[in-house]
């Protein structure tokens, strides 16, 4: 079985800007993504942070164009779900099912999923429970939909419901928005936004969907609940790391803890993006970590 | 758009579901949904290798919103399949195309 220089587990723009400075610096790689490329910017709606669009451009089309650019230059993705890994000796060894994939230099970028409440959410997935607006938030046309959160995804998803709901209650934990100023001002200025402070969700109860979410005041303990057809829940992400079981060293929520090379503990075995310990989750810092790793593993291999 | 998939209006929905012999399986996409657009290559690929025991159709839901709503899709992009016109499987939201070959070969 042949050997390759390196593997880059997840196709977000992360793992995929990794994926085109190696192919570019005409390394043996291969990208491994479980669903389709482009991760999490695939269900962001808008995004007008990234240089280069002084206008913004859709999640989804800059996705594309990322892809796109790696495909040119000669990138290999192939669809497969890592199962585990093998760290044990010099080459790294990634478990799919019915086969092994061996390799001299790994690099992790499998992102984060976003969290959920806990409250018994799951049995209305896909029926009024959605983390993701420029999917679901069309069904949601002249109804009222709650959402909770407080940071940017939650305030910027909410402004985007408001195009279809009659009504957007954002609910928040805190009396104060962690979201950037510019969509603060822009959420204050919706009528159609409805702040509920200091708030929890605890529960929620429907027939054939969403029907009646239970929000809980923190300070006042005074329960109620609110009629609503649709529940977003953005309050955070958690990494996706079920197959790395231990095989390097993460912080206490599983976030892969990196040196300034994006090296992780283990020599040659590098994490980017989402997936990594880092103070910023954009697709600015992203990019940013895939072009280092790249790099950086390739001086490993040169050197190994 | 590959050739062995059909697209279904409101209209000829039901018609299929009474009159297939095969198992169905419904993408609801639209247009403007960025994941519905994602997995398409992935439909497609599976449509090219499940073709002949499988139908693989799609339903635009902006211009179609009776047959969503009749199955009370409120997510999109979600497949449903129907055997012998009874729904006996639903997936929402991306999913790897191996766990979509396992849900195809369960209805098979």
């Amino acid at each position: 079985m042949s050997e390759y220089d390196l593997v880059i587990i997840g196709a977000g723009p992360a793992g995929l800007t990794a994926g085109l400075y190696a192919a570019r610096a005409r390394m043996n790689v291969l990208l491994i993504e479980k669903a389709v490329p482009g991760g999490q910017v695939l269900i962001t709606d808008w995004i007008e942070n990234y240089p280069g669009f002084p206008e913004g451009i859709s999640g989804f089309d800059l996705a594309e164009k990322i892809k796109e650019q790696a495909l040119t230059l000669g990138l290999d993705i192939e669809t497969a779900e890592v199962q585990g890994l093998d760290l044990s000796g010099k080459t790294k060894e990634i478990i799919l099912k019915g086969k092994r994939i061996k390799t001299k230099s790994l690099i992790i970028a499998s992102g984060a999923s976003p969290r959920k409440l806990g409250v018994g959410e799951d049995k209305f997935m896909g029926k009024g429970v959605s983390f993701c607006a420029t999917c679901d938030g069309p069904f949601f046309k002249d109804k009222v939909v709650l959402a909770v959160g407080g940071g940017d995804t939650a305030i910027q998803e909410s402004i985007f419901l408001t195009r279809f709901a009659k009504k957007v209650y954002i609910v928040h934990r805190r009396d104060e928005l962690r979201a950037t100023k510019i969509l603060q001002e822009r959420a204050f200025a919706n009528d159609k936004i409805e702040f509920l402070w200091d708030s929890v969700v605890t529960g929620m109860d429907g027939f054939f969907g969403v029907e009646k979410i239970n929000v809980k005041n923190l300070k006042t303990g005074k329960e109620s609940k609110i009629e609503a057809n649709g529940c977003f829940i953005w309050i955070g992400i958690l990494p996706n790391t079920e197959f790395i079981k231990g095989d390097v060293k993460t912080d206490e929520s599983g976030f892969i803890l990196v040196d300034a090379k994006m090296q992780t503990n283990v020599p040659g075995v590098f994490a980017i993006g989402d997936v990594r310990d880092t103070p910023l989750r954009q697709i600015a810092t992203a990019v940013g970590d895939g072009a280092v790793a790249a790099v950086c593993a390739e001086h490993y291999v040169e050197n190994s | 758009m590959a050739e062995n998939i059909i697209h279904l209006n409101d209209e000829d929905f039901d018609e299929l579901l009474k009159t297939s012999d095969k198992p169905i399986m419904v993408d609801f996409w639209a247009p403007w949904c960025g994941p519905c657009k994602a997995i398409g290559p992935t439909l497609e690929a599976l449509a090219g290798e499940f073709g002949d025991q499988i139908t693989f159709a799609k339903v635009n839901v902006d211009d179609n919103p009776i047959s969503p709503s009749k199955h009370n899709v409120q997510a999109i992009p979600t497949l449903i399949f129907f055997k012998d016109g009874a729904v006996v499987n639903q997936i929402t939201g991306m999913v790897a195309k191996e766990k979509l070959e396992e849900a195809i070969k369960s209805v098979l």
